[in-house]
């Protein structure tokens, strides 16, 4: 019952007064009041964060509305974070300051495999605008590839959710593995320079927390433009009800693999904004582990909310980053009870908490006209649990 | 197989899960402005035949004719493009949309990834979902949400929803289950309706029902028909009263 509501949210219009208003404040809080409130420390840290909300955002849209559960978004975070870091790496490894090398010229840790000329595969990375281009074109190749037989199989959800974990631990055993090609265990380091910009000073690091809110916000706008088409209705129709729309006449596999490659391109971009900010890459941060962390942030959001998405990654992360460093040795325990918490009580998460709770209170608050408008009035949310979900959802898909 | 005229032409079709067959070369033809219904006795296969015309399941041996194109082993989208609508045991709709949405849904355009995302509500969209919704009777309830229907309502519904699709042979498994005696009725007189130019293949258990609508009856036992023809001359048949009517 609750999951056929969100059909109907995610149909409703797309600029409604109630998601343009969600949306500005949204906006408001990450492009004025955090830059305002927070340390460069903590901002730049914030910007690593949000690079994971790109990822939760896509999860929302593969998981939460069309029901394809991927445990390893991590690769696509990865492919958008190697891209860029392999570029970056190329610039920061010019001959002049490679010198000291056996063979100057290439990046450092394959002259110490070893390594006397660049692989062929690093050679499109030269480049800034085949880089761009490639942090959004491997994400689709590679997301389709891995997708379009299981989809057109017909494989079940739990069976591609665990291929999905299985892929995400190839790729990390793969770089780790090819020190010498990917940088191995510790990743690609030492990034320094974008184009001559240096990313490293505050100055850059507050440009590039501003840059990343904007591709965030434009990535919500595209995801609410795309559940607000029939592309939309007919994803969480085929979630519902696959048979009935198998039997209209459609083939689910295109569009599971569709929503899937938009998942992945919206995390590549994430990954690419993640090396950015932070200034390195490494397959610790993509493997199997922060795929299921990923997976967290979309569920404590709330998976059917794109704004969820965000609030969510943004709850956990600093929720990791005060207990780990308040109780260090207690932090997983605190970690694992928030996950069955939010499992057991909260299954639409902080949106469905909102939905429930908050959203009716100001709807009281702020009185008869804003209730008026609103399609579901409080007074329904109360009779049924059904009705509750549509508001809820309906307001922060 | 051979050429034919008929609309659908079912010939020595088979299907056999483990050895057990449910379907065992069955052959039957329907033509244009029929209705056709299927009865037998629980498991006799009469869901199956249906599974397999519209290709939820792959048919082992035989072939099926859709308007002289083989359509066995297509896919199920392929199949419904070619003209044949399905209608599930339960009520299938989407109960959060509204009716009309429901209806919108079902529209056969916009029905690739592409498709879905350049659809528009054009005028004759909004002609053909109206008319179809004053045929099921839901005209007046355009905007109401789906799940607020009485459960006969959600059987003319998805009937509508197929109705959208313009097909040419309708698959209707149990269409009038769970309804009153006027709801009934009205469904009869739809299905007479809507059966103008187009066939129709309905299983169904209420024999009132049956005999009001048929124009052929097959009756199936094990897989097999055992009988086929007016429901007269099927109520005389022996065989059929042992298996089926009981005696």
């Amino acid at each position: 019952m609750r999951s056929d509501n969100s059909i109907k949210a995610s149909g409703s219009s797309l600029f409604s007064k109630e998601s343009i208003i969600s949306f500005a404040i949204l906006a408001g809080i990450l492009l004025v009041i955090l830059p305002l409130v927070l340390s460069d420390f903590r901002l730049n840290l914030t910007g690593k964060y949000l690079c994971y909300a790109f990822v939760a955002l896509g999860l929302v849209m593969c998981w939460g509305h069309a029901g394809i559960l991927s445990l390893g978004q991590g690769l696509f975070f990865g492919l958008g974070g190697y891209a860029m870091a392999m570029f970056l790496k190329l610039e920061a490894s010019d001959p002049e300051s490679t010198s000291i090398q056996t063979t100057p010229g290439i990046p450092d840790f394959m002259d110490w495999n070893q390594v006397t000329e660049l692989p062929w595969f690093w050679l499109p990375f030269k480049s800034f605008p085949i880089t761009v281009l490639l942090i959004f074109v491997l994400p689709m190749v590679f997301g389709y590839v891995l997708s379009r037989f299981y989809f057109k199989g017909r494989v079940g959800s739990v069976v591609f959710a665990i291929l999905t974990q299985s892929f995400v631990a190839c790729v990390w055993f793969a770089i780790v593995g090819n020190q010498g090609y990917f940088g191995g265990i510790n990743g690609i380091t030492d990034l320094k320079t974008l184009l001559g910009w240096d990313i490293r000073t505050t100055g850059a690091q507050r440009t590039l927390y501003f840059l990343c809110v904007v591709l965030l916000l434009g990535s919500i706008v595209l995801c609410r433009w795309l559940l607000s088409l029939r592309f939309g209705r007919v994803l969480v129709a085929q979630r519902d009800k696959e048979e009935r729309v198998r039997f209209s006449g459609y083939d689910i596999a295109g569009f599971r693999i569709f929503v899937f490659c938009v998942a992945a391109v919206i995390s590549s971009v994430g990954g690419a904004m993640f090396t950015l900010q932070v200034g390195f890459m490494s397959p610790n941060l993509i493997g199997v582990v922060p795929s299921i962390d990923m997976v967290i942030f979309a569920a404590v959001g709330g998976r059917l909310s794109l704004f969820g998405a965000v609030y969510g990654t943004l709850v956990v992360s600093l929720a990791k980053t005060l207990f780990s460093e308040g109780y260090p040795n207690m932090w997983m325990f605190f970690y694992g009870s928030l996950f069955i918490v939010i499992v057991l009580f909260l299954p639409r998460g902080l949106a469905g908490l909102y939905g429930d709770h908050l959203r009716p209170a100001l709807m009281r608050v702020f009185g008869g006209k804003q209730a008026a408008d609103s399609p579901d009035s409080s007074d329904k949310a109360t009779t049924s649990d059904s009705s509750d979900g549509t508001k809820s959802q309906q307001s922060e898909a | 197989m051979t050429d034919t005229d008929f609309l659908l032409a079912v010939e020595d079709l088979t299907v056999s899960f483990d050895g057990f067959k449910a379907v065992d070369s069955l052959t039957f033809y329907v033509d244009y402005d029929e209705l056709r219904v299927i009865i037998g006795p629980n498991g006799a296969g009469k869901t199956t035949v249906l599974d397999l015309i519209s290709g939820k399941t792959k048919a082992s041996e035989g072939s099926i004719k859709f308007k002289n194109g083989e359509i066995r082993g297509k896919r199920e989208y392929e199949i419904v493009r070619a003209g044949i609508g399905r209608k599930f045991q339960t009520p299938s709709i989407y109960e959060d949309l509204t009716v009309y949405e429901n209806l919108e849904i079902s529209f056969p355009w916009g029905r690739t990834v592409w498709g879905s995302v350049r659809f528009k509500r054009t005028k004759d969209i909004d002609e053909k979902i109206k008319s179809v919704a004053a045929d099921i009777y839901l005209d007046e309830q355009l905007d109401e949400k789906a799940a607020l229907l009485s459960h006969g309502q959600k059987q003319w519904l998805e009937i509508g929803m197929l109705l959208v699709q313009d097909p040419e042979l309708m698959l209707l498994d149990e269409p009038v289950a769970g309804m009153s005696v006027t709801e009934r009725e009205a469904t009869v007189a739809l299905l007479k309706r809507v059966s103008k130019g187009r066939a129709i293949i309905i299983i169904e258990h209420d024999m009132d029902f049956v005999e009001q609508i048929a124009n052929r009856v097959t009756v199936l036992h094990m897989g097999k028909i055992i009988a086929e023809g007016k429901m007269d001359e099927i109520k005389q048949n022996e065989q059929v009263q042992k298996v089926y009517l009981g005696d």
